[in-house]
C-alpha cells in the first residue's frame, strides 16, 4: 500500500482519530434516537377497554358526562391521567361516547340539552346530539369511542388524545362538501 | 484598592484576556451609531440574562410533576416570601423579551442592517427569534394550569395535521398518549435545558459577528451598499471618523438597559404574577382556554380563516414565512439601507403590524365564540318585550332556552358568533325565518329536530318584532297578491 506524499504519518493518525470518533458517535446515537422516539416506536398499543360505570348513570334519551382513567399514566400524572367523554345513550343498548374535544382544536365541548347541541367555547364549533357537524370551523363531527356493554358496565377503547385525523366509526363522519360555512 | 489591583493582575496573568477584553471594549464605531435606535439588541440581552436569573430561582422551588406543578406555584405565590414577585419577574420579563427582540428586528430591517456583509447575523437573528418564541410557549405550558393544559390540545391537534407523519408527531410532542405528567417533563427540559442552552450559544455568536463585522452604520440616503466597496468604506468611516464603543457608545445600552430593568420591576410589583388559573384538570370542562398575548393572533387567525384553508395556512405559512425572512439578506443584499428610500420596506412593517395588531385585539375579544352562559345569565333587554302579545313572549322564552342568546346579541347583550338579531325582521320574511330556525345554514345549526311547532311559531312570531317601531318588517310581497281578494290585483283602480 503506497500513501500519498503529502499525507503524512500524524495527519493519518487525526483523520482516523475523527473517524474512530464518528463511528462511536453514529453507536451512541442508536440508543439515544430509539430512547427519544420511544413514545412512538413501542410496540403495543395505548389504548385499552376502560369503564365508564354502570348503565344506570346513563339514562335513555340522555347525554351525561363520563369520566375514566387512562390506561398509560404515571404515579405523578395527578388529575391529568383522567379524561371525560359525552355518554349519549340512545335506547337501552344503544350508545354513542364523544371525546370531549372538538374536532377543530381539541378545546372541551360542551352540552345543552335544551338546544340540542355540542359548543365549544374556543372558536365556536357547533355539533348536533349526534356528534355530526351543525357550524363553525371543525371540518368533521366530534370522535366517537367504540364501546361495549358488559356485567352491566359501559366500557370505552380509549386511552389516546382524539385530534383532529383520528379515524373514529364512521358514523361520525359527516361530509360537508358543498356547505362550507360562510364564516 | 492596591489589593484588588493586585488579585487582578494575578488572575489575567494566568486567564490573559484584559488585553482583548480592552480592544474589544474600545473598538471603533461610526460616530452616527451611538444613538438611542441602537439600544434594542442590547436591552434583549439584559433580559434574556434577566430570564436565566429568575427562571433559575423559579426552578429551586417548581416541581416540573403533573400532578404538583400547579401546587407548586400556589406555593410561590403565596407561601415563600417574594416568591410572587419572582414568578411576576420571570412572566413580565418573557412579554418584554418577546417585545424588544420584536422592537430590535424592525429596527435591524428598517435601517438595512440585514444587507451585505451581515446576513450570517440576520439569519441567527431568526432562529433566536424562533427560540425566543419558543421560550415563551414552553413557559406557558410549565403554567401547568387549565390554559397550559388545553393549550398543549391545541398544538397537538395543529401538529396531527401535517400530513403522513402527524399523529406520531403529536405523541412526541405530548411524550405518550395524553397531556400527562410525560408532556410536562419533557417541556420542562426544552425550556429549561435544550433551547435556552441554544439561545446562549446562538447570542454568543450574534454577539461575535455583531463584533468582528461592526455596528451597521446609520444609514444615509444615497450611501449605497455594494460588495465589492462596503467593507473598505465602512473600514474608512470607523477609522476616520469612528469613536471608541466604550463609552462613546455604550453609555446610552447602559441608560436604556437600566430602564427596561426598572419598568419591568415596576410592571412586576404592580401587576403581580400571571395565574396560575384553574387546576390542569381534564375533567373540568367549564373553561375558555387563551393563549397568552404573544400567541393571540394565531388563537383569532384559527377562527377567521376559512376551514379548508386552515391546514394548509397553519402548514406551510409558516414555513414560507421563515423561508422568506432566511433568504431576505440574499435577495436584498445590496442597494439603499436607508427606510427614506425603502417604501416597501416600510409598508411591509405597516402592513404586518396592523394584520398581527388587529388580530391580537381580535384575540382579546373573540367575538366568533358562543357565549356559554348569555342564554341563562344575559335577560332579553325589556325594550323587546314590552307590548308584545303572549305568544310572542313564549317565543322570547324560547330564544333563551334554546340558547339561541349564547350566538345572537339582543340589544347588544349575548353572543356575537351570529348576527345580531335587534332588527332581523327588516332582513328576513316570516317564510325565511322559519326555514332558517329549521333548516339552519349559513354557519347556523339546523334546529328543525329540537324544536316543536308550536315552539317554532312561538319564535318566529317574537323573531317578527324585532324591527324599529317606524320601519315595517320585511314581507313577501307575492304572498299577498296569491292571498287577498281580486280588488287588489294590478286590474284595480289607480290613483
Amino acid at each position: 500500500m503506497t500513501l500519498p506524499d503529502n499525507l503524512s504519518r500524524r495527519a493519518m493518525f487525526v483523520k482516523l482519530g475523527i473517524l474512530f470518533n464518528g463511528i462511536i458517535a453514529a453507536l451512541l446515537a442508536i440508543p439515544i434516537v430509539r430512547y427519544v422516539l420511544s413514545p412512538v416506536t413501542r410496540s403495543r398499543g395505548y389504548e385499552a377497554w376502560l369503564p365508564l360505570g354502570a348503565l344506570d348513570q346513563f339514562p335513555a334519551g340522555q347525554t351525561r358526562l363520563g369520566t375514566f382513567r387512562n390506561p398509560d399514566v404515571q404515579p405523578w400524572d395527578g388529575k391529568t391521567a383522567y379524561s371525560d367523554c359525552w355518554v349519549r345513550r340512545i335506547d337501552d343498548h344503544t350508545f354513542q361516547v364523544f371525546a370531549i374535544n372538538c374536532m377543530h382544536l381539541g378545546c372541551p365541548v360542551r352540552w345543552f340539552p335544551q338546544s340540542g347541541l355540542f359548543m365549544c367555547p374556543c372558536h365556536g364549533g357547533v355539533y348536533y346530539q349526534d356528534g355530526a357537524r351543525a357550524s363553525g370551523p371543525p371540518e368533521r363531527g366530534l370522535f366517537e369511542y367504540p364501546y361495549k356493554i358488559e356485567e352491566g358496565k359501559l366500557f370505552i377503547k380509549a386511552g389516546q388524545l382524539p385530534t383532529p385525523v383520528s379515524p373514529s366509526i364512521p358514523s361520525a363522519f359527516v361530509d360537508i362538501s358543498g356547505k362550507l360555512p360562510c364564516a | 484598592m492596591r489589593l484588588i489591583q493586585q488579585i487582578g493582575e494575578w488572575l489575567d496573568a494566568r486567564v490573559q484576556l484584559a488585553a482583548s477584553l480592552r480592544e474589544t471594549a474600545e473598538h471603533p464605531v461610526p460616530r452616527e451609531t451611538a444613538s438611542w435606535f441602537y439600544v434594542f439588541g442590547s436591552a434583549a440581552l439584559v433580559v434574556f440574562v434577566m430570564q436565566i436569573l429568575t427562571g433559575m430561582l423559579l426552578a429551586v422551588i417548581y416541581v416540573p410533576s403533573a400532578g404538583e406543578a400547579w401546587n407548586s406555584l400556589q406555593t410561590l405565590n403565596h407561601s415563600i416570601a417574594l416568591g410572587w414577585y419572582i414568578r411576576a419577574l420571570h412572566g413580565w420579563g418573557s412579554n418584554f423579551m418577546v417585545a424588544i427582540v420584536l422592537i430590535h428586528m424592525v429596527q435591524v430591517f428598517l435601517f438595512g442592517a440585514f444587507k451585505y456583509p451581515r446576513e450570517l447575523t440576520w439569519i441567527v437573528g431568526i432562529f433566536l427569534l424562533l427560540m425566543t418564541l419558543g421560550m415563551a410557549f414552553s413557559g406557558q405550558v410549565l403554567r401547568f394550569d387549565q390554559d397550559a393544559f388545553w393549550g398543549l390540545g391545541i398544538g397537538a391537534s395543529i401538529c396531527s395535521r401535517i400530513p403522513i407523519v402527524g399523529p406520531w408527531m403529536v405523541t412526541l410532542l405530548l411524550g405518550g398518549p395524553i397531556i400527562a405528567g410525560s408532556t410536562l417533563s419533557r417541556f420542562f427540559a426544552v425550556h429549561v435545558f435544550v433551547i435556552p442552552g441554544m439561545l446562549i450559544a446562538f447570542v454568543g455568536l450574534h454577539l461575535l459577528m455583531v463584533l468582528k463585522l461592526g455596528i451597521n452604520e446609520w444609514p444615509m440616503p444615497g450611501r449605497i451598499v455594494r460588495k465589492a466597496t462596503y467593507i473598505k468604506e465602512y473600514h474608512e468611516l470607523t477609522h476616520k471618523d469612528g469613536i471608541p464603543f466604550v463609552p462613546g457608545a455604550v453609555w446610552k445600552d447602559l441608560f436604556f438597559g437600566g430602564c427596561v430593568l426598572l419598568t419591568l420591576a415596576i410592571v412586576a410589583a404592580y401587576f403581580g404574577p400571571y395565574g396560575p388559573s384553574g387546576r390542569p384538570d381534564p375533567t373540568i370542562i367549564q373553561t375558555a382556554p387563551r393563549p397568552d398575548y404573544f400567541f393571540l393572533w394565531l388563537y383569532a387567525l384559527l377562527s377567521l380563516l376559512p376551514p379548508e384553508m386552515e391546514t394548509p395556512a397553519l402548514l406551510i405559512g409558516p414555513v414560507i414565512a421563515i423561508l422568506f425572512l432566511l433568504l431576505l439578506p440574499f435577495i436584498f443584499g445590496e442597494g439603499e439601507k436607508t427606510w427614506r428610500r425603502r417604501p416597501i420596506a416600510v409598508l411591509t412593517i405597516l402592513l404586518v403590524a396592523v394584520v398581527f395588531g388587529t388580530l391580537t385585539d381580535l384575540g382579546g375579544h373573540v367575538p366568533w365564540s358562543p357565549v356559554m352562559d348569555a342564554w341563562s345569565s344575559d335577560p332579553i333587554p325589556p325594550q323587546f318585550l314590552q307590548n308584545r302579545s303572549a305568544l310572542e313572549r313564549q317565543g322570547a322564552l324560547v330564544f333563551q332556552l334554546k340558547q339561541c342568546h349564547n350566538c345572537h346579541s339582543l340589544g347588544n347583550e349575548g353572543g356575537k358568533r351570529g348576527p345580531a338579531l335587534d332588527k332581523v325582521a327588516l332582513l328576513l320574511t316570516q317564510d325565511q325565518l322559519i326555514r332558517q330556525v329549521i333548516q339552519g345554514g349559513g354557519n347556523m345549526p339546523a334546529y328543525g329536530k329540537n324544536l316543536s311547532p308550536a315552539e317554532t311559531t312561538a319564535l318566529v312570531a317574537f323573531l317578527k318584532t324585532l324591527h324599529p317601531t317606524n320601519q315595517p318588517p320585511a314581507r313577501d310581497a307575492s304572498r299577498s297578491v296569491a292571498t287577498e281578494p281580486a280588488v287588489n290585483s294590478p286590474t284595480g283602480t289607480n290613483p
